[in-house]
């Protein structure tokens, strides 16, 4: 919780605006991106996830630093993505 | 000089300490707050202190929107899980948090129907499934996330749902800080501003720090390197007599934050008159609750909540940790009969907090036993 992930957005979710389906290090689950209506998340693009809400969008860079920061908080990050694996909002 | 190969730019970390260095006045010392989670992670794990010169000390200030929550709270909770008919659904950092009599965990483990969510769309869904029960959801978060939590409410009033509500613990970081701020107990220098939240709530919020009090506050990214920077800024600003708010993580956090968040923020909740901080005490509109228009999705009318006042443990010194007066390891049970399996209080139970942080990392730093051994 509280820990802001960097996910890829993969597609949209047919008939629901507000969600897309994401990667995060190889785990695809679906997510809100409502709080992005001013500028929608295209597929390809990267998103900051929190709590199962894409808050912002960054690039692929910036996704990549992100990346090595969490892995470096170890298991704060693991437990995170576990959670996220069994995230079932659909 | 430690972890220079652990930095991936290593010698625009070497530069970046020694302009540092160079700032300082001579005799005088620098208290700098951190209040995000991940930014003491960045700073225990790298030993960021240890790139500083003596005479900055980075102080960690109440980021950890789980640690504030005060006993009495965690209490009105687990009563809350243990009405009938109610599931009650919750991060997972939220689970260990001890009350007066155990945690959800330990509700959890005697039949208690508690269940761990990611989001609080996952909480929506069991809502959705289980039409005979109620579904409460255990809002906590700082302005990060109370977005997520808002939006749900929007979903769940347009979806007609009669059987989910929120027990609404959001927390405001500004507040916090100007308590910090208006407190005797401490001297700081500068801010530096914390990442995600600020990507809601964007950097004027900040701006009554520098105009009216006078210290430098620069919202900073979680790299090593965003750090050193930000300290940088800060520095700059002190040397000069400035004190403005500055964006470090310009690349992802907007100036004016995000809209569309706040506004479903100030849909669905308003600021309450005031609440109880862990080791703050009392702070005016520093929480928020569910908007009247939103009754039939807050808890606390739904229930009847106890509402007890409950004091720390005797031993507990959550309190000042949180407020920065004590680094974790001057805390009197830290390591010894508080630690992450044994927690007395939050600071140790949830991973943001400063202790938790500091006992997985920066307990075996060489210098810290020393500073641990002589103080």
């Amino acid at each position: 919780m509280c820990l802001g992930i960097p996910g890829e957005v993969i597609e949209f979710v047919p008939d629901q605006p507000d969600l897309a389906r994401v990667d995060v290090s190889g785990v695809r689950r679906v997510i809100n991106i409502g709080l992005l209506a001013d500028d929608p998340p295209k597929p390809g693009e990267w998103v900051l996830i929190h709590v199962g809400f894409a808050l912002s969008k960054i690039d692929e860079a910036e996704a990549a630093a992100a990346m090595q920061f969490l892995e470096g908080i170890g298991q704060a990050y693991e437990d995170e993505l576990a959670a996220l694996a069994e995230s079932r909002i659909e | 000089m430690r972890f220079v190969d652990e930095f991936r730019d290593a010698d625009k970390a070497h530069a970046l300490s020694a302009k540092i260095t160079a700032l300082c006045e001579p005799g005088r010392q620098y208290k700098l707050m951190e209040v995000c989670g991940g930014h003491t992670h960045t700073i225990y794990k790298h030993g960021l202190e240890d790139y500083l010169p003596e005479q900055i000390t980075l102080v960690h200030g109440p980021g950890c929107p789980v640690c504030v929550i005060p006993m009495g709270r965690v209490d009105d909770a687990m009563a809350l899980a243990a009405e009938p008919d109610v599931i009650m659904t919750s991060f997972g950092d939220m689970m260990r948090v001890p009350g007066s009599n155990g945690s959800f965990f330990d509700a959890k483990a005697q039949g208690t129907d508690i269940r761990m969510v990611y989001s609080p769309l996952d909480s929506l869904k069991i809502a959705r499934k289980n039409p005979d029960k109620r579904v409460v959801f255990m809002a906590i978060g700082f302005e990060t996330t109370a977005p997520s939590t808002a939006m749900t409410v929007l979903r769940a009033a347009a979806e007609g749902l009669d059987n989910f509500s929120i027990f609404c613990n959001h927390v405001t970081i500004v507040p916090a800080i100007k308590a910090i701020l208006d407190s005797p107990d401490l001297r700081l220098d500068g801010f530096l501003g914390p990442g995600h939240v600020s990507t809601v709530i964007g950097c004027r919020p900040y701006e009554f720090i520098a105009r009216d009090y006078g210290k430098p506050v620069v919202v900073a990214g979680f790299e090593p390197l965003d750090i050193l920077q930000s300290i940088y800024m800060l520095m700059l600003q002190l040397s000069r007599g400035e004190s403005t708010v500055e964006n470090q993580y310009s690349r992802v956090v907007p100036w004016n934050g995000n809209t569309v968040a706040l506004k479903a923020i100030g849909q669905t909740m308003e600021l309450r008159p005031y609440f109880e901080w862990r080791g703050l005490g009392f702070i005016s509109h520093s929480a928020l609750k569910v908007r009247e228009q939103y009754a039939k999705f807050d808890a606390e009318l739904l229930f009847s909540v106890p509402g007890v006042r409950v004091a720390d443990p005797k031993a507990c010194q959550c309190g000042e940790v949180l407020k920065g007066v004590l680094k974790p390891w001057e805390c009197k049970v830290f390591g010894t009969a508080c630690t992450p399996e044994t927690p007395i209080g939050t600071c140790m139970v949830s991973p943001e907090g400063a202790c938790a942080a500091y006992y997985n990392y920066g307990r075996l730093t060489r210098h810290r036993v020393k500073e641990a051994t002589t103080s």
